[in-house]
């Protein structure tokens, strides 16, 4: 079928400090879907997410990721950003004294550049914004702060939706989006994500809980246990684990950690 | 934690752009000093008989002084006595067009990219040259003749002008002020002299470009900036030194004098050689610069970017006598490898109403050592003073250090002080959270340190405040990764 893939990673190992998380992961994705990983904490799921955005400190130790033809694992951060992979961080970081707007045209403009594209002028730009914002509700004003300074958490997350908006990833991975957000906040953050769904992008939704995925409709779920996924399934999988709790996957891997950390 | 250490130790690993020596002949007094070499320099410049007395009298104040210890940074001991207190480029032009200047002398400003050629087509800037000592080309002086502006050598002044020098040459910064003070008022080779007439608003912006060219030879600038009142001047200094295994000895000193309703802005831009990575060579900074706005509802404004000299030591300072007069201290002090720098300021109100503001940034990286130390020193008689004071620092890897050190005197009841200070550090995730949105990190290195100084920028003149972004970048270059 030769389908393109967007996303391809086989039985990856990784680690911290000689510590491994990741035992072992093969995942597949390919334009247009939206997969969610589910599992306990500690389970490898943040880890995930940092190695694929090519986080420092991490080891690879076994296994390849490749994304969209080529090896992403051999790409810098920023290579792999300006190819289209974006990370709405678990924590978005602030810093002080650079404005967000400022900010956000420096990163529009690094990904246009390495995609042939002209860079755009600030009227350009501010139209763009102007358009974005309003999908994710948020205040314009937010725009003139330093980026993520003074923002209360929901704005925060909101906010990396918001760059999402405009930097128009083809892989999208979600980091525990919805953590620390009320149900208002989460809708409107779902809403903007399941708006920026197209048939040549995709998403890679990271939760610990089900009720993202209430808002967010998965096309696939997997459940990441002890570094390795343990069950994949269609968008029942996680409803199915909401009812029943992770001790019911848990069998499967009878790693004491595991338990421990779903319990 | 270790790749971050890692990351940022690269930081430091930057050759010194302008590490290049011209091959001009100077004509040098050998090293040492004594009442014949004061009198010598004198001598060669063919100044009035009181200058020649107003720098005996330093000298002999000077042999009873002894040099300052207090500052927040260590270095061996100064030889005095090692040092040339004169060096004067041979080839002494007297031009009427830049064409005619030494093409030696224009390709080394041409390196340091601030040809006078461009100068004058770029902005209209008037740029006084002074190359190890001598003004050698000086432009526009034609165009500032018309406003009954002087701006020329200090040489040329005390021949030309001597009254307005012997009015106010030593009445901000005495010749007693202080031991580097002083020595500059013995051997102060030459510099720069700027006279506003009342009511001028000065048509651009003036400029000096210092830079320190012949081995072993103590640079003793004196720049002297008059504004009448109602007048508006706006000086800009700038400066780069090749690159030096010893070190060299810079003890300026600037004063500026602000009559009623009279406005001074001055600025600099600094980034003589600052040593190597191991902190050899580069340039002892120690400049004693002050403003006194002697005038009612006068204004003066320091605003400076440090970013080279092994040591900088400096205190732009604003005596504000005056009532309603205005001081104002914008600085940007970078330290990276072994710099060390220990800069800030003085506000000393004593006229009624008077106002202060002071924001300063020091950055820190590498094995830097930042430290602002500043006064605010509001008199009895300064009664409705106010004073709002900013101190941030931000660190850049885990081998650096930031110090404050602010004193407040008040002595009246009806003033008000504030003083804000913040210490940050350029994280390894606010560097990755930039690279995951596309940006490099030497980029990212740029933006953060840029909008942490943006304060600062936006009071300098445009050109200047892209000269110093410039500036920044490239002293942190190869900072990361």
């Amino acid at each position: 079928m030769s389908m393109e893939t967007i996303l391809e990673i086989q039985d990856l190992h990784a680690g911290v400090d000689g510590k491994a998380i990741l035992k072992g992961i093969s995942l597949t994705i390919h334009p247009g879907e939206v997969h969610a990983i589910m599992g306990p904490n500690g389970s490898g799921k943040s880890t995930l997410a940092a190695v694929l955005a090519g986080r420092e400190g991490y080891t690879i130790s076994a296994g390849t990721v490749r994304y969209c033809g080529q090896d992403l694992l051999e790409l810098d951060p920023e290579e792999r950003a300006r190819a289209g992979l974006f990370l709405a961080f678990q924590y978005p970081v602030e810093i002080p004294g650079v404005n967000s707007t400022y900010f956000l045209k420096a990163a529009l403009n690094e990904i246009r550049k390495a995609r042939g594209l002209p860079e755009l002028d600030a009227m350009e730009f501010l139209h763009l914004v102007r358009e974005k914002i309003k999908l994710l509700e948020l205040d314009e004003n937010l725009l003139k702060r330093a980026v993520n300074v003074g923002f209360s958490g929901g704005e925060k997350k909101r906010n990396e939706i918001f760059q999402m908006a405009v930097l128009e990833p083809r892989l999208a991975v979600l980091d525990e989006t919805d953590s620390g957000l009320d149900i208002d906040a989460l809708r409107v953050v779902a809403n903007g994500v399941n708006k920026l769904k197209r048939p040549d992008n995709a998403q890679l939704v990271i939760t610990h809980y089900q009720r993202l995925l209430d808002y967010i409709v998965p096309d696939f779920v997997h459940v990441l246990c002890d570094g390795r996924i343990v069950k994949s399934g269609g968008k029942d999988l996680a409803l199915e684990l909401e009812a029943k709790g992770y001790d019911w996957i848990m069998g499967c891997s009878a790693s004491p950690e595991c338990v421990a950390a779903a319990t | 934690m270790s790749t971050a250490i890692a990351t940022i130790e690269e930081f430091v690993n930057t050759e010194y752009k302008y590490g290049f020596v011209s091959d001009i002949e100077t004509e040098s007094l050998p090293p040492g000093l004594n009442e014949d070499v004061v009198r010598a320099i004198s001598a060669k410049k063919g100044e009035p008989e009181f200058l020649l007395d107003w720098r005996l009298k330093a000298y002999r104040h000077w042999l009873t002084m002894t040099e300052p210890r207090w500052q927040k940074a260590t270095y061996p001991p100064i030889d005095y006595q090692s040092i040339s207190y004169f060096a004067a480029p041979k080839k002494r032009p007297q031009l009427s067009s830049l064409d005619e200047v030494d093409p030696e002398l224009r390709r080394t400003f041409e390196k340091l990219g601030i040809s006078l050629d461009e100068q004058k087509r770029l902005a209209g800037v008037a740029v006084d040259a002074v190359m190890d000592s001598v003004s050698v080309a000086t432009t526009f002086q034609k165009d500032l003749e018309k406003h009954g502006i002087i701006f020329c050598s200090f040489s040329e002044a005390a021949r030309k002008h001597p009254d307005l020098v012997e009015k106010y040459l030593g009445s901000v910064v005495p010749l007693t002020d202080n031991f580097f003070a002083t020595l500059n008022s013995a051997v102060f080779s030459d510099g720069s002299f700027c006279y506003v007439p009342r009511g001028v608003r000065c048509p651009m912006e003036l400029s000096t470009y210092f830079r320190i060219n012949a081995k072993n030879t103590g640079q003793f600038e004196r720049t002297l900036i008059i504004a009448e009142e109602g007048s508006y001047v706006s000086y800009l200094e700038g400066c780069t030194a090749p690159m030096r295994d010893e070190n060299q000895l810079h003890a300026a000193v600037v004063e500026l004098i602000a009559l009623d309703g009279a406005e001074i802005k001055y600025s600099t831009v600094q980034n003589w050689y600052p040593g190597d990575r191991e902190g050899r060579g580069g340039i002892y900074n120690f400049v004693t610069k002050r403003g006194l706005c002697k005038g009612r509802r006068s204004k003066i404004s320091w605003t400076q970017v440090e970013t080279g000299s092994a040591i900088t030591w400096k205190y732009p300072s604003c005596v504000l006598l005056g009532d309603d007069s205005v001081g104002e201290f914008y600085s940007v002090a970078l330290t990276n490898h072994r710099q060390q720098a220990d800069t800030g300021t003085k506000m000393v109100h004593v006229g009624r109403n008077t106002r202060s503001t002071i924001v300063s940034k020091g950055i820190a990286a590498g094995r830097g050592q930042n430290t602002y130390r500043g006064l605010v020193k509001i008199q009895k008689s300064a009664t409705g003073a106010r004073n709002f004071s900013q101190c941030d620092s931000l660190l850049i890897g885990d081998q650096c250090g930031a110090h404050t050190f602010p004193y407040i005197e008040v002595r009246n009841t009806s003033s008000q002080v504030e003083h804000e200070a913040t210490t940050s550090k350029i994280g390894e995730d606010q560097i990755f959270y930039c690279n995951q949105r596309g940006i490099s990190k030497q980029d990212a290195v740029n933006l953060i340190v840029n909008g942490f100084c943006k304060e600062v920028f936006r009071e300098l003149p445009m050109e200047f405040a892209v000269e110093a972004q410039k500036l920044l970048g490239v002293s942190l270059e190869g900072s990361v990764g």
